[in-house]
């Protein structure tokens, strides 16, 4: 059974959600942590890396409008991909719900993590200032202490974030998807459109300044949509 | 054993083409082992493990830039290091030009107000260039690069390679051509910063993307909406009037949040149904 095997394999999951959540913002940064990539491996964790790959694409759309601007506060994707992923992939295949309940569980978790991510820097901040005083002296110790902690934290967090999120929403999408009522048509069409909304909106922000982007963006558009009548 | 700098890690790249257009005055090589500037590069990838709101970079830029200082006299070590904590912000993947101009500044044995006076300087050039051309530039193109070939029906592994390995060999080579023109430029470094690729490489990939953009967004909806293609003229007369109000309020209301409201109304309305 595909719940059974994903039950099971819940501390490694929650080990790719730490390395995941790790990559977001301290250590690599190769980008383990975009839906896309985190969503599809944890599919292919359940052993059905399509149906990951379906729902990172979806969050790959929205994720566009995050530009991890220093202190901003921007969804954490690392963790959130890996829950969704473990989700969509873990449900009975053909389930109507199963896109929209997968979706909104790795949206619910991307809110939680992004919490998480301040209560770091915050931790961050309360163990650099314990040890103020040998930073201020040069300590090569105490600054790559400083620096070790900091990324073993994270680590910790994500592997949290993702067992927590795991553990209650994973039986809570089962119930779900089991008595969803909208047909699997409407419901990929109401995802397809939020997805489809937040990244038309992400585009236009990120390329609007630059000369001509409009119309070029409408060019292509018209490609694409002349491609798709084709097919 | 010492020799004059090196490069680390590949130097390949727009990034480190471009850099050769906007050479500093070479100054003399500073003596660092090749040891010393690989152990920096690789710490490099973790500058932001300690990240947070009071020094943000200042503990990660010390971090990196340790291995490179230890030649220094016992006291100016020290000294070094304490200066190098402090307060910083870049962007991470630009840390690396902060880390190999400071080093080398204290290694040449600068004035160490002239370090600090430089190094509150450096903030917001490395912190806005890289923020334009990485964030909202690179990552948003090598996105759309990926989801044009999941469009064009590409397998996971497909499109999980096709998106690691773009975006990181841009990634890769921008933080060792930071490192390497750091290292040779000193508190030279600045015009470095002002080379084609920052000034018009974030319009450019502006350009692309919005093509990109156009040409798989139909594509990529096609292969998510599935069956329910039927409804396409309505996600597609959605998605315009949302983007439209995003784009129009985007300051106060992030689309993500949004669609998470919206998906759960839509969720309790399936199963109450």
């Amino acid at each position: 059974m595909i719940t059974e095997s994903l039950l099971l394999s819940l501390i490694p999951m929650s080990l790719l959600g730490a390395v995941a959540g790790l990559d977001m913002v301290s250590f690599p940064q190769i980008m383990l942590s975009r839906p896309l990539v985190s969503s599809t491996i944890a599919g292919a964790f359940v052993g059905r890396p399509g149906s990951g790959l379906l729902l990172g694409a979806v969050l790959e759309l929205i994720a566009l409008e995050t530009l991890p601007f220093g202190a901003s506060r921007y969804a954490e994707w690392g963790t959130a991909g890996v829950v969704g992923g473990a989700v969509m992939a873990g449900q009975p295949a053909g389930s109507a719900g199963t896109l929209p309940v997968a979706m909104f569980v790795a949206l619910a978790t991307a809110m939680f993590s992004s919490s998480s991510m301040v209560w770091l820097r915050t931790w961050n901040a309360h163990e650099a200032r314990r040890v103020r005083a040998a930073i201020d002296a040069g300590s090569p110790g105490v600054i790559a202490g400083v620096q070790l902690r900091g990324l073993t934290t994270d680590l910790i967090r994500g592997f949290v974030v993702t067992f927590v999120a795991l553990l209650i929403l994973f039986p809570l999408s089962q119930e779900v998807v089991a008595v969803w009522g909208v047909d699997a048509v409407h419901s990929r069409a109401v995802v397809t459109a939020l997805a489809a909304t937040v990244a038309a909106g992400a585009i236009w922000t990120l390329t609007h300044r630059a000369a001509r982007a409009g119309w070029l963006f409408v060019l292509g558009l018209c490609a694409g949509t002349a491609l798709l009548l084709l097919q | 054993m010492t020799e004059p700098i090196v490069t680390p890690g590949p130097d390949s790249g727009a990034a480190a083409s471009a850099a050769e257009s906007a050479e500093c005055t070479p100054g003399v090589a500073a003596p660092l082992n090749r040891r010393a500037v690989a152990t920096a590069y690789a710490r490099l990838f973790a500058v932001q493990g300690s990240w947070n709101y009071e020094t943000m970079l200042g503990n990660g830029i010390a971090f990196c830039m340790e291995p490179l200082l230890r030649r220094l006299p016992d006291e100016h070590y020290h000294a070094a290091l304490a200066r190098q904590s402090r307060y910083f912000n870049a962007h991470p993947y630009l840390a690396g030009v902060a880390v190999g101009a400071l080093a080398r500044g204290e290694l040449d044995g600068e004035d160490p107000v002239r370090i600090e006076r430089f190094r509150t300087a450096l903030c917001g050039p490395l912190g806005s260039v890289g923020d334009q051309l990485v964030w909202a530039g690179w990552l948003p193109f090598c996105s759309l690069v990926a989801l044009g070939a999941f469009a064009l029906g590409a397998g996971p592994l497909a499109v999980v390679c096709i998106f690691l390995g773009v975006y990181n060999v841009g990634h890769v080579a921008l933080r060792a051509w930071g490192l390497r023109v750091g290292l040779r430029c000193g508190l030279r470094v600045a015009p470095s910063l002002a080379n084609p690729v920052f000034r018009e490489g974030p319009a450019a990939l502006a350009r692309i993307s919005a093509v990109l953009a156009g040409l798989i967004l139909p594509l990529a909806l096609q292969r998510i909406i599935g069956p329910g293609r039927v409804l396409a003229g309505s996600v597609a007369l959605v998605a315009v009037v949302g983007a439209v109000i995003l784009a129009r309020f985007g300051a106060r209301a992030t689309g993500w949040r949004a669609a998470l409201g919206l998906l759960a109304i839509f969720v309790f309305y399936s199963v109450v149904r």
